[in-house]
């Protein structure tokens, strides 16, 4: 659990004069659980396309397993191992959910990792679906994406990262939109993957869920790192408490 | 006592998206039917060049020809890139088939294949810079592509400049003037039915209507852009190069406005994203073109109007159209 997996360092974005990210640098742990949380607009979002490759940042490195992965496309970046969900899903609407995984499945990744044709896919989609809570049995895989509910499109999204067999899974804001039981039922599946030894970056706005499972705690506010430990004392920690309670009156006013 | 028009799917529909479960020759039938008429009607046509006429005939080997860069341009759709240059197909495929034929005296039966692939593969050379543009922008550059490429030739002098290549090798005889077409239009529209509804095709559409979560998903979008580019190519370098040495002429005509025109609104006409509809369309619009000759200057008119009206009454296209009619029956019931 010492090897580092992946390494952020210095990373600096401004989108014209906004600044959503400033000098952020971290480690992450083979087979640890990083929590990622923030005000609303802190630039966990843009962390997530830094890492991932939707966007390039201005300054700083990205380092995978020891080799640079800064600036390159973000379908090398997926093909390398490292898969993110989308906070805002959108799904392939009018295809059948298991047929949503289908286009993972057919990548050189998932071909090299796992063999599989036409048909095969099908069968392998179904499984993913069914191991991220989608009943089998009332044929939820088989429905159109546009009739699943909200819930289950997030869910969607968490199975079309696994289809390509992650070696880093970073989730934005999983939980968002999802049902208490829904959450409850996703949060083991996440800790299963974690106790498997998967890499997990997760930046969640649900705090109690979040603090339970993730060994460490990243803050972000207005784009610049603010504290990172444990989650005990990040939870104690005084500039996060001020940071979120900011942001609080500012919603209020 | 009101009426409502009630639509009610045919039973046989339901059991047959994806699972062939037929019951009885009459279902066979019914699901054969609307595939094998136009299949059986085009390969039945030329062998009646003396009822028919071969000025008919011609007409049906230009809605052919017209029908192939529809498809070319429903594939290109299919992976979300809007074209409006598939002159630049035709050209490439017609000028390259010409020049070999030209320079090299090489017979039709290797000028076109060759001609076709070396088109396909030039445009896609042409068009992969450009794959990363969207929507607009890329029609844009491929509205401008074939106009570039015709004042090239013109300014250069190359390839024959103004003039073009003339006295190329003719087709061997009118039966393969008459069946290539066909044969090809068939082999590319079930060709191009069967890759789309393939995981590939899924791969594809998906590159359409989410872009994001295909790359997230580890694929690289730009080279199946580039291979969907390839392909119609293929079909649209193809219908050029069938020309050309049906012309026995090949010139700075092959990068007309209308070989961009027609397919965009045969394509529009007959229903996008089906294969089935721009293939429709250019057979309505072919012929169409040609029977309105008889009323002379208000030609354009008449046929300006037609086309207004299919578009504004069937937004879906012809072939959406009758195919949900086919599938469904209607009945009136009472209501209140
Ligand atoms: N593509 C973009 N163009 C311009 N500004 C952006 C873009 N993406 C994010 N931003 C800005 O960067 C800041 C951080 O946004 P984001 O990373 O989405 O925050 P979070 O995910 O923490 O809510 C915000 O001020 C946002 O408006
Ligand atoms: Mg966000």
């Amino acid at each position: 659990m010492d090897k580092t997996i992946l390494a952020a360092e210095n990373l600096c974005k401004n989108f014209g004069g906004v600044t959503a990210i400033v000098e952020v640098s971290f480690e992450l742990k083979e087979g640890e659980l990083l929590g990622v949380i923030g005000p609303n607009g802190s630039g966990k979002t843009t962390l997530v396309n830094l890492l991932t490759g939707f966007v390039k940042p201005d300054l700083g490195r990205v380092i995978y397993r020891g080799s640079e992965i800064t600036g390159k496309a973000p379908y090398r970046i997926a093909e390398l191992g490292i898969v993110r969900t989308f906070q805002m899903v959108k799904p392939f609407y009018q295809l059948p959910a298991f047929k949503n995984l289908v286009i993972p499945l057919y990548s050189p990744r998932v071909k090299k990792l796992r063999g599989g044709g036409y048909g095969d896919r099908d069968d392998v989609a179904i499984d993913l679906l069914e191991d991220v809570g989608f009943e089998r049995d009332s044929f939820v895989p088989y429905k159109i994406a546009s009739s699943l509910p909200h819930g289950y499109l997030k869910r969607l999204e968490l199975a079309r990262c696994l289809a390509l067999r992650p070696d880093l899974l970073i989730l934005d804001e999983l939980f968002s939109g999802m049902s208490m039981s829904e959450v409850a039922s996703t949060l083991p599946i996440i800790e299963r993957l974690n106790s498997e030894g998967l890499s997990i970056i997760m930046v969640e706005h649900r705090l109690k869920e979040l603090f339970r499972i993730a060994n460490r705690v990243m803050v972000l506010n207005f784009g610049a790192k603010i504290a990172d430990g444990s989650p005990r004392d990040v939870m104690e920690n005084d500039a996060v408490k001020a940071a979120y309670l900011g942001s609080e009156e500012e919603e209020d006013a | 006592m009101k009426y409502r028009k009630e639509r009610l799917d045919r039973g046989i529909k339901a059991r047959c998206e994806d699972i062939f479960a037929l019951s009885s020759y009459r279902e066979i039938l019914y699901l054969a039917f609307p595939r094998v008429l136009p299949v059986a009607v085009l390969l039945i046509l030329p062998l009646l060049k003396d009822v028919v006429g071969l000025y008919w005939e011609k007409v049906l080997m230009i809605s052919c020809i017209i029908a192939l860069l529809a498809l070319s341009w429903d594939l290109m759709a299919s992976v979300g890139l809007i074209s409006l240059g598939q002159a630049l197909f035709f050209g490439a495929g017609a000028y390259i088939t010409g020049f070999l034929n030209h320079a090299f005296k090489l017979p039709p039966i290797l000028t076109i294949p060759l001609g076709t692939l070396a088109g396909a593969l030039f445009c896609t050379l042409l068009l992969s810079p450009v794959l990363r543009l969207r929507g607009v922008y890329f029609a844009i550059v491929t509205l401008t592509l074939p106009l570039l490429l015709a004042r090239f030739i013109e300014t250069t002098k190359i390839l024959g400049g103004t003039e073009g290549m003339s006295g190329l090798s003719p087709l061997p005889d009118i039966w393969i003037e008459m069946y290539v077409p066909v044969l090809a239009l068939l082999l590319c529209l079930f060709g191009f039915r069967r890759l789309i509804n393939e995981d590939y095709g899924l791969v594809l559409q998906g590159i359409r209507d989410n872009d994001r979560a295909v790359m997230s998903g580890a694929i690289n979008i730009y080279w199946f852009k580039a291979q969907a580019v390839f392909l119609a190519g293929l079909a649209g370098s193809f219908a050029g190069a069938f020309m050309t040495h049906y012309n026995q002429v090949v010139g700075m005509a092959a990068f007309a406005m209308d070989y961009s025109i027609l397919p965009l609104t045969a394509a529009v006409l007959g229903g996008v994203g089906s294969f089935a509809g721009p293939t429709i369309g250019a057979f309505i619009l072919v012929p169409l073109s040609e029977m309105l000759r008889a009323v002379g200057t208000l030609r354009v008119v008449f046929y300006s109007a037609i086309l207004i009206i299919c578009v504004v009454g069937l937004p879906e296209g012809v072939f959406h159209y009758i195919r949900r009619k086919y599938h469904q029956f209607e009945r009136m019931v009472e209501v209140g």
